[in-house]
């Protein structure tokens, strides 16, 4: 008693010492409402059955793929599949898919997205295409926005780590890419202390307007620093593109320290226009390099890959004109371009300014040769005779920058987690609004193109902690949906997102949702094991393979009876989804089915790889809920012994005999 | 008859030629998961569907009362009555060419007749498809029958069928009424008098 009773007082007193010591604490803040005004549930209340007014494409980081919500609902759409496989549908389960995720290492079930970027023709998205990054094993994917799926992916050689990607030139000319992590180019075993001597950044240009031929048309070797990210030009600056980089210390360890000490780093400005001429004028180095191009071809619903033997390399040294250097403080992150081509914004992430620099006086330093230095051939101008003005002070921490209509641009800053709007002419701050929490890349529909929507802006958070309902240390990222339409950033909503989205583009919805695919055309499909009829259907040996010609249409399969398969065998489940009719997908799963289930859409083929391991009887079934009768779609699938006699016999209805 | 009568009588022949171009009839489904519609269009020589794949639906939907398929290619009718429509229109013209009262009278009769039978028809291949069911058929209810109306709106289960008249349909209406006043006009003006002489 006494000793409680003690330890209690002794508490109290050093509570009140405390309290002495460093004066009161800092009231806590009431729960958030106080941001919203009263009419904010209105301005995001979209009423069941109406649609969005926007779609916002999310990258979704470690998760690899990418995610469609609605704006300003914050409802999801979808998830689309594409650098992870997705036991759900298949995707990079199913001999059709797997050709997507090959590469030269190998198999590749899984990457990091950073930037989704839509299409652009003149400057502005024009809802044919997203393009989205891996970072991890360097990769660029387009979704085609009819179907909302994966239709192609190109490996990106010579390049560790595609972080500034895939930012596209203003009429999908290129999608481009940069190293993040400087490596040997070519590849070889050298030791890492040696990196200034060795390692070198690449950025590459690839062809991205004619679907299903990607192709990396050249690559520029940089020195090697890390390359951060990326946008081009448009209007005045069309044909060039600029790229942020960080570690101009060249550092090879604890960078945190060791590339941080420089007060300004660079963005590299490539004029691709005189790329090209190099590579017209043979001013280039072909360069042994393997790399893969994927392409699923939406008809035969297949992707095919090929791989590819070497790249063109420019070295600036033998292409003068092609790449200058803009210092800019302290290690920027984001690059971004305003919406008239003549400012671009650098986001020094440790930088107490957000440094503008003019895209009209960088063609006059270059004409006036206002030269500070040269690094590997390639000309850095001066700071100054580029600068055009610093937002002084801020925020804290500022990483990217979107624009809106009416010509004022919006910074996100981490480390203070606000949006900081301000006017780049005059580099005034006119208004700031905090997030929730630690904001990484910000959204204006449009806000990185020639012609920005500017109503909604966006906050993708890197932490969320209170924000949601707890369900345990692993959280959702948070994002905030603000009103821009008028003088002061309004916040009406949260919601919260897959994986980690760090960057995303958003369209007006009505510039695809007409054009998006409900089936696809069974006339159409071209897959060399679909069937069109449920008379076709069959089921065929070829040694130990079997191959399962299989129709789904409500509520059955055909064949749904499956005798003669043996232990030893390897069924191939072709299954053709008869339906023509929107949303009515069919799935197919066995038991013991070690690959994953398929979803099949209406029109659809898709193929499930299945190894029975003992003798029985199998059930499969839809895994899809189709119909009132889902529950009776089912088979059976009859496995015998190795070296069994049982003969191959299949059918739905009425049993047969043997075939 | 008089003039008027016989440009009645042309311009309704006139108009019937339209009917090769527009649906006679149209059923249409909704129902709680189909907002949008399922649609089934009658021309003179074919049925078709709102869309490329509605015809398709319905019968598979069709499938789970055991309603046979419809299958346009065989139903003997639309080979039949494009060429009545055909004698139909002949019939008017050379009426009106001719201008005799009786061949007015007669033409007007045997739309009558035609239209009469061909609704007649029209109902028996309903009956026949609402009633004549697949008795393994999943979905059985004692006592209900599935036949649209023939002309109207009618809950089935889930779905609210309705079936009326569509733009075909209704010129070929307009036609036969253009015919009736062509009668009205050729008893009017003779009571009165009014003779108006034969071009």
């Amino acid at each position: 008693m006494w000793g409680k009773r003690k330890l209690l007082v002794g508490g109290l007193s050093a509570l009140a010492l405390g309290t002495l010591l460093t004066g009161c604490p800092p009231k806590k803040e009431a729960p958030k409402p106080e941001a919203v005004g009263i009419d904010a549930s209105s301005k995001v209340y979209v009423p069941p059955g109406q649609q969005d007014e926007f779609y916002v494409f999310f990258s979704g980081g470690f998760s690899g793929q990418v995610s469609v919500y609605g704006i300003p609902s914050g409802r999801i759409l979808k998830v689309i599949k594409v650098f992870s496989q997705d036991p759900e549908t298949g995707y990079g389960y199913s001999p059709e898919t797997r050709p997507l995720l090959m590469t030269s290492h190998g198999f590749m079930p899984w990457d990091d997205t950073h930037h989704p970027e839509l299409s652009q023709t003149d400057g502005v998205p024009d809802g044919r295409w997203l393009f989205i990054n891996a970072n991890n094993t360097p990769r660029i994917a387009r979704i085609d926005l009819s179907t909302f799926e994966t239709t192609e992916i190109i490996e990106i050689p010579n390049t560790g780590g595609n972080h500034a990607s895939p930012f596209v030139t203003p009429n999908t000319e290129y999608v481009v890419s940069a190293s993040r992590f400087s490596i040997p180019v070519p590849q070889r075993d050298v030791p890492v202390e040696n990196f200034a001597e060795n390692f070198k950044g690449v950025i590459s240009f690839i062809k991205a307007n004619d679907p299903g031929k990607m192709d990396v048309s050249f690559q520029i070797l940089m020195p090697g620093f890390n390359y951060d990210l990326a946008h081009c030009g448009k209007g005045p600056s069309y044909g060039w593109c600029f790229f942020t980089s960080y570690n101009s210390e060249q550092a090879h360890t604890l960078l945190e320290i060791n590339a941080s000490k420089n007060d300004k780093d660079f963005i590299a400005a490539v004029n691709w226009k005189r790329a090209e001429e190099c590579v017209a004028q043979g001013k280039y180095q072909e360069m042994p390099a393997t790399y893969y191009h994927n392409v699923y071809d939406e008809k035969k619903h297949m992707a095919t890959s090929n791989v590819r033997r070497s790249v063109k390399v420019i070295n600036p040294k033998d292409c003068p004109g092609v790449v200058y250097l803009l210092p800019t403080p302290k290690s920027p992150h984001g690059v971004d371009v305003s919406p008239d081509g003549e400012y671009i914004v650098g986001g020094g992430k440790l930088a107490t300014v957000i440094p503008i620099h003019s895209f009209s006086k960088m063609l006059k330093a270059i004409e006036q040769k206002a030269f500070e230095k040269e690094i590997d051939g390639i000309p850095v101008l001066k700071y100054d005779a580029t600068l055009h003005c610093e937002a002084e002070k801020p925020c804290l921490g500022p990483l990217h920058t979107e624009f809106d209509d009416k010509g004022f641009a919006y910074t996100s800053c981490f480390v203070s987690s606000e949006v900081v709007k301000y006017d780049p002419k005059t580099c005034k701050v006119v208004d700031r609004a905090p997030t929730y929490y630690s904001i990484g890349h910000l959204l204006i529909p449009g806000g990185d193109s020639a012609k920005p929507w500017g109503k909604y802006l966006i906050a993708m958070n890197k932490i969320t902690k209170d924000r949601q309902l707890p369900v345990g240390p692993e959280l959702l990222q948070s994002a905030q949906l603000y009103d821009i339409s008028g003088d002061k950033i309004q916040l009406l909503h949260e919601f919260f997102t897959v994986g980690e989205p760090h960057y995303a583009q958003a369209l007006p919805a009505s510039l695809i949702k007409d054009k998006v695919a409900k089936i696809y055309p069974l006339a159409e499909n071209q897959h060399p094991y679909a069937v069109k009829a449920e008379k076709d259907a069959r089921v065929e040996r070829k040694g130990n393979e079997v191959h399962v010609y299989m129709t789904a249409i409500r509520s059955h399969f055909v064949p749904d009876v499956i005798e003669g398969v043996r232990v030893g065998d390897t069924v191939y489940f072709h299954v053709t989804n008869l339906e023509q009719d929107w949303d009515i997908p069919h799935g197919f799963a066995v038991k013991g089915s070690e690959e994953a289930e398929i979803l099949i859409m209406p029109g659809q083929t898709k193929t499930l790889v299945w190894k029975p391991k003992a003798p029985g009887v199998y059930p499969f079934y839809c895994t899809d809920f189709c119909s009132a009768l889902h529950q009776e779609m089912q088979g059976y699938i009859r496995v015998s012994p190795a070296g069994s006699n049982v003969p191959l016999r299949y059918y739905t209805g009425t049993p047969t005999a043997q075939k | 008859m008089n003039i008027v009568s016989r440009g009645l009588l042309a311009l309704a022949s006139l108009l019937l030629i339209l009917t090769y171009f527009f649906p006679l009839w149209k059923i249409e489904l909704l129902a709680p998961q189909y907002p949008e519609g399922l649609r089934m269009f009658i021309w003179v020589n074919k049925i078709t569907g709102g869309t490329e794949f509605d015809l398709y639906n319905i019968n598979l939907l069709n499938h789970y009362i055991g309603m046979k398929p419809i299958e346009p290619e065989s139903v003997p009718e639309l080979k039949i009555l494009p060429f009545i429509l055909g004698f139909l229109i002949a019939f008017g013209f050379v009426s009106a060419l001719l201008g005799k009262r009786i061949l007015l009278y007669a033409w007007v009769l045997s739309f009558v007749i035609l239209a009469i039978l061909g609704l007649a028809d029209f109902y028996r291949w309903e009956y026949d498809y609402g009633h004549n069911l697949d008795p393994n058929a999943p979905i059985k209810i004692p006592g209900l029958s599935y036949q649209p109306p023939l002309i109207g709106t009618k809950q089935l289960l889930n779905i609210v069928a309705s079936s009326f008249p569509d733009v075909g349909g209704y010129i070929a209406g307009g036609a036969l009424l253009l015919g009736i006043v062509a009668i009205i006009f050729d008893i009017k003006l003779s009571k009165f008098g009014v003779e108006v002489k034969p071009a």
